[in-house]
């Protein structure tokens, strides 16, 4: 499998790890809601088909990267960036 | 009689009659010639019984001519490159070339085991699932009769035997990619590569045998009024002058992988006796293409019927092959049995190199003009509507008896005649090669006018070409592949002209087989084998289906069918057909299993390429030198290695650790530490995140102080331990366990990335730029005052807990005051290029008090007598408060993990909790031993815990242990029971607090 990394081009899926399901948000650091919090550590949809997912490349820039993955076919459908230098990332 | 070489030295095949070569076959001497396989060799000098069959030790003989072969499978060379289970039909012969029978004893035509044959049925489908998986009678006794038994049965079938000596040869692992991979060199692989090779893409070509071409060779068809092997040539000659085509040969694609990445093995040197100097064995190639032309062509179906499998029957297009290729007839009075025309076409070659057809058996009763044309040509004479019913001979074929089929009935008639024949080819039809296509979930589709398998749809960049999609015959090869090359580089950008397809002169026969897979009797006698390999038969089959196994997956598993090592090739189709009829379904809708990589079975040796023995790489610290200079052991942890210990002459480990650990305690000793994590941290929300990362205070840490922090997961667990120290307002260190500084700093990483790309924290990691020392014991200070400039080292000025940063002997360092021995201790930092340095400065400035220096043995031992958790308590199913460390855990701030580490059942009663406990009698206590009540070492009852880490104390003189026990705090006092059954330990043992060693904290902050 091959990713490619937004910062580095594609790379070989070796340098990559699977960091968890893309498409749910950690609650508010402030958060006490005990629902949310357990929901964000076990419910996961395990979809068949597309899914956004977060890997990290620890083999490259080390950055974290917000994939999009078919689980059927393995198909990587898009790769973008996450964190603080990505367009969305800084909030402040 | 048997098969033997045709007398013709105008041959154009593959030999060179020339070049004599010498090689032993079960310790007999024959001869062959270069250019030959073994199984061309041996079938050359009349070999026919190779080897004996897996279950019911059959003699078996050469049963094709290519990678599908099923039989003839051999140990080939001796001692440490002996290796088992070779494919005769792929072993290219050299000089001195030595191979074994395998499954037989003492030889392949007198086998002892063959006794098997007469209780044949009790090995049917499902023998051992039935033996040896019967209910237990009384406790672990009669299963474990038969658990004896299974030892001689399991000795009594099977393949070859695995040497036990190291490999000798190497080999390598090369990655490449490519636009266009072409896998297969016959007519489809050859017009396809250079349409591609014009067009200017990067291509690739992988032939399995040494010879590029593929059916190409030997046939009588003529190309663009060329032989076709003289087209081929011209047109590999064309292929090998543009630079932009990389042709491997001897390389058999193996797997095809996500990605359009593909792993195929290249024998570069399985051909020679030894390798060259320096030149690997094999070399497997992970080839990154961007598309895919498949042209792996079809593989030719058997017929069954009873005794298919007497030495003397073989594939009609493989005897083709091997009189037309290697110039040996497999017998001398052939006969032919077929549902299909093509078998015409390999009777039609084999007779115009010499050999003799003398009857043809075909099941349909309707023959085409043109297949009775060859028959006439070469005086065959043809017996419409008949099949085989059975055959007869002793070791090998003699005669076979026929009779008329009825297809209504799909029975043959029970009046059969004899026809004398040594030798008969038979064919059931072809398969395409579907076997890459459908390794990454391609669904086949079923063809009913071929009545095999197509590769279905492409799921992935990958084009079917010639037979594997179907297309049989020369011409309709040529035009399939010209399309599939068009339509890959037209996805691939590239400009290509229309293919000129090459003429060709040759019969259009009509290839479609007749639906018949099996000749069933009205009786049931002998054996109709399915899969040669696995000893499978169709009776298995219809056992299986009887059994309720009636999914193609469960019949797979049940009766093994298609689980050998040739992964079913010539078998797959057969089961699922019997199978259909069975259930009385069509084929389609019984479905088919999916292929699996290897294509063919592939050495150990070549997947694991340069990475054998060691296999990752060692960490060292910068004074690792000095450790092994000073004799110390030393152990791997993780990817470090770390002095055990250091022995004096004679001292045993237990020795060496005991005068360590009570140096330690009594004067000073100083330890390797540069194997922590160490993370540097800086920006100016570093102390927020810090405060959000670890489960206790960091908020207020001051400049110039260190402090012991948890980490936590969002599960409440516990992650991680260790310290962090300030240096400035924006800037910290933190240590981690050795263990989890990767973990860690990914782990910080996706909270700064992901979760809070807001705050303004950088991380590095430092664990190898920075060494560290520490030193311990009640005289470390005075070592320090004697060494260090520029830092006040009184109680007062340098408190527990305080950083410092000064020099030692020139060297700048970072100094804490942290313990993890309990005794008044200093970590001491700097640049790992002044490791080394460092240590010597501090041995020296030591010396006065008699420092020595410690291992990981003596680290443990002082931290277990301090009840410091490590690793080992770690172990991601404890708690903080499980651990006895409740009290880190904040309730004021919110932090990773801190709701869920408040659920019930982290905070329930009956969880286990860190004790320590004191052997009582002596006995040393086993780490892994389990806490029990009973003093029967018999039955010891229910666990209650286990034991984590475990040492001798010396400041105890005893022999003590952490472990996790149930309300382990409340049993304080009471004495338990470590038992360790699989070691046959059972002691009584004291339960007590882990705090065994100054449980005041008064030695550290002294």
């Amino acid at each position: 499998m091959i990713i490619t990394c937004p910062w580095c081009g594609p790379r070989d899926l070796r340098e990559f790890t699977y960091r968890g399901d893309g498409t749910i948000t950690r609650p508010d650091i402030d958060s006490e809601n005990v629902d949310l919090a357990a929901s964000f550590v076990f419910d996961r949809e395990n979809p068949a088909g597309d899914h956004l997912e977060i890997w990290h490349h620890g083999g490259g820039c080390r950055s974290h990267v917000l994939v999009k993955r078919n689980t059927l076919t393995h198909k990587i459908i898009t790769c973008g960036p996450l964190g603080p230098f990505s367009k969305n990332g800084a909030k402040a | 009689m048997s098969g033997y070489r045709l007398d013709r030295s105008d041959n154009g095949g593959r030999i060179d009659r020339s070049k004599h070569l010498s090689f032993t076959f079960d310790g007999r001497s024959y001869s062959g010639f270069q250019g030959d396989t073994l199984a061309s060799a041996l079938l050359a000098n009349g070999v026919m019984v190779l080897g004996r069959s897996f279950k019911y030790h059959r003699p078996r003989g050469l049963y094709s001519a290519g990678p599908e072969e099923p039989n003839a499978l051999v140990t080939l060379r001796s001692g440490n490159r002996s290796e088992p289970n070779i494919r005769a039909t792929e072993i290219e012969l050299f000089d001195g070339l030595e191979a074994k029978s395998q499954n037989c004893w003492p030889s392949p035509k007198f086998d002892l085991m063959s006794i098997n044959q007469l209780g044949g049925n009790a090995l049917a489908a499902g023998f051992y699932y039935k033996t040896f998986m019967g209910p237990k009678i009384a406790f672990n006794r009669t299963t474990e009769v038969w658990w004896q038994f299974e030892k001689l049965i399991r000795r009594a079938a099977g393949l070859g035997v695995a040497p036990v000596e190291a490999d000798p040869d190497h080999y390598e692992r090369m990655h490449a990619w490519c636009d266009l991979l072409i896998v297969g060199s016959g007519p489809a692989g050859l017009i396809a590569a250079e349409m591609a090779a014009k067009s200017g893409a990067n291509v690739i070509l992988c032939e399995q045998h040494p010879l590029l071409g593929g059916s190409l060779n030997g046939t009588g068809d003529t190309i663009n009024s060329l032989d076709a092997e003289d087209w081929a040539k011209s047109c590999i000659a064309r292929l090998q002058a543009f630079d932009n085509v990389r042709i491997l040969t001897r390389t058999t694609v193996q797997g095809y992988f996500d990605d359009n990445i593909l792993q195929a093995i290249e024998r570069v040197a399985d051909h020679k006796p030894v390798p060259d100097p320096h030149e690997p064995r094999q070399r497997s190639w992970i080839i990154s293409a961007k598309s895919v032309v498949v042209a792996t062509g079809a593989i030719e179906r058997p017929m069954v019927f009873s005794g298919n499998d007497r030495p003397g029957i073989m594939l009609a297009d493989s005897a083709r092959r091997l009189t037309c290729e290697f110039d040996v007839v497999p017998g001398k009075n052939i006969t032919v049995f077929t549902n299909n025309d093509t078998a015409y076409l390999a009777a039609r070659d084999i007779a115009k190199c010499g050999g003799n057809i003398s009857a043809i058996f075909d099941v349909r009763p309707e023959i085409s003009g043109e297949a009775r044309a060859v028959a006439a040509l070469i005086g065959a004479e043809i017996h419409p509507g008949t099949a085989i019913s059975r055959t007869g001979g002793w070791q090998r074929l003699s005669a076979v008896q026929y009779g008329n089929y009825d297809f209504d009935k799909k029975r043959v008639a029970p009046q059969s005649h004899r026809y004398e024949t040594d030798c008969l080819l038979v064919s059931g039809g072809w398969s395409p090669a579907i076997h890459l296509t459908s390794q990454f979930g391609g669904q086949p589709e079923w063809s009913d006018e071929l009545q095999a398998f197509l590769p279905g749809k492409p799921t992935r960049n990958w084009r079917g070409a010639g037979a594997t999609v179907g297309a049989f015959g020369l011409e309709n090869t040529f035009i399939s592949a010209a399309k599939a090359a068009e339509a890959a580089l037209e996805d691939l950008g590239l400009e290509t002209k229309p293919a000129l397809i090459p003429e060709i002169d040759g019969n259009n026969f009509n290839l479609a087989p007749a639906a018949v897979f099996e000749i069933r009797r009205e009786i049931k006698r002998g054996k109709s084998f399915v899969d040669l390999q696995h000893d499978v038969t169709a009776e298995d089959v219809r056992l299986a289906h009887r059994e309720g196994f009636v999914s193609v997956e469960h019949l797979k598993r049940y009766t093994t069918l298609g689980m050998a090592t040739d992964q079913g090739k010539t078998s797959n189709v057969t089961g699922l057909a019997i199978m259909a009829d069975a259930r009385g379904e069509k084929i389609p809708d019984v479905g088919t299993t999916r292929f699996r990589p290897p294509y063919t079975p592939v050495a150990i040796g070549a997947i694991a390429g340069e990475c054998f023995g060691h296999l990752k790489p060692y960490r060292l610290t910068p004074m690792n030198d000095w450790h092994c200079d000073r004799g110390a052991n030393m152990v791997a942890n993780g990817l470090w290695m770390r002095p055990e210990c250091y022995n004096l002459s004679g001292e045993t480990v237990e020795q060496a650790t005991i005068r360590e650990a009570r140096t330690v305690r009594s004067g000073v000793g100083l330890v390797d530490v540069s194997t922590l994590g160490k993370i540097d941290i800086q920006g100016p929300d570093a102390a927020e995140f810090l405060n959000r990362v670890y489960s206790n205070g960091f908020a207020k840490l001051p400049i110039g102080k260190a402090r012991y922090g948890l980490m936590l997961r969002e599960d409440g667990f516990l992650f991680d331990d260790g310290t962090t120290w300030r240096f400035s307002e924006h800037h910290y260190m933190m240590t981690t366990t050795t263990a989890n500084a990767g973990p860690v700093m990914a782990h910080m990483e996706y909270y700064l990335d992901v979760i809070w790309p807001e705050l303004k924290v950088s991380l590095v990691s430092i664990t190898d730029e920075w060494a560290g020392i520490a030193l311990a014991g009640p005289k470390s200070r005075a070592v320090l005052e004697t060494c260090v400039t520029g830092v006040e080292m009184s109680n007062e000025a340098f408190p527990s807990m305080g950083v410092r940063e000064g020099t030692i002997d020139n060297i700048p360092v970072k100094i804490a005051r942290l313990s993890f021995s309990g005794e008044m201790a200093f970590e001491v930092y700097c640049g790992a290029h002044y490791g080394q340095a460092l240590w010597d400065g501090l041995m020296e400035a030591g010396k006065p008090f008699d420092i020595v220096p410690y291992g990981l043995e003596a680290l443990t031992t002082l931290r277990i007598e301090k009840g410091h958790v490590a690793g080992p308590e770690l172990n991601g199913r404890t708690t903080a408060d499980d651990l006895g460390l409740g009290q880190m855990v904040s309730r004021k701030k919110p932090f990773i993990g801190s709701i869920l580490v408040q659920r019930d059942a982290l905070m329930e009663n009956g969880r286990e909790q860190l004790v320590a406990v004191k052997s009582l009698d002596g006995q040393k206590i086993r780490g892994g031993g389990h806490v029990v009540v009973s003093s029967d070492s018999a039955n010891p009852g229910e666990s209650l815990g286990h034991i984590t880490s475990a040492c001798y104390s010396p400041e105890l003189e005893c022999y003590i242990a952490l472990g996790l026990l149930k309300n382990g705090r409340s049993r304080i006092g009471e004495k338990l029971y470590i038992t360790s059954p699989l070691r046959g330990s059972h002691s009584p043992v004291e339960i007590i607090s882990p705090h065994m060693v100054d449980p005041k904290g008064e030695r550290m902050h002294g």
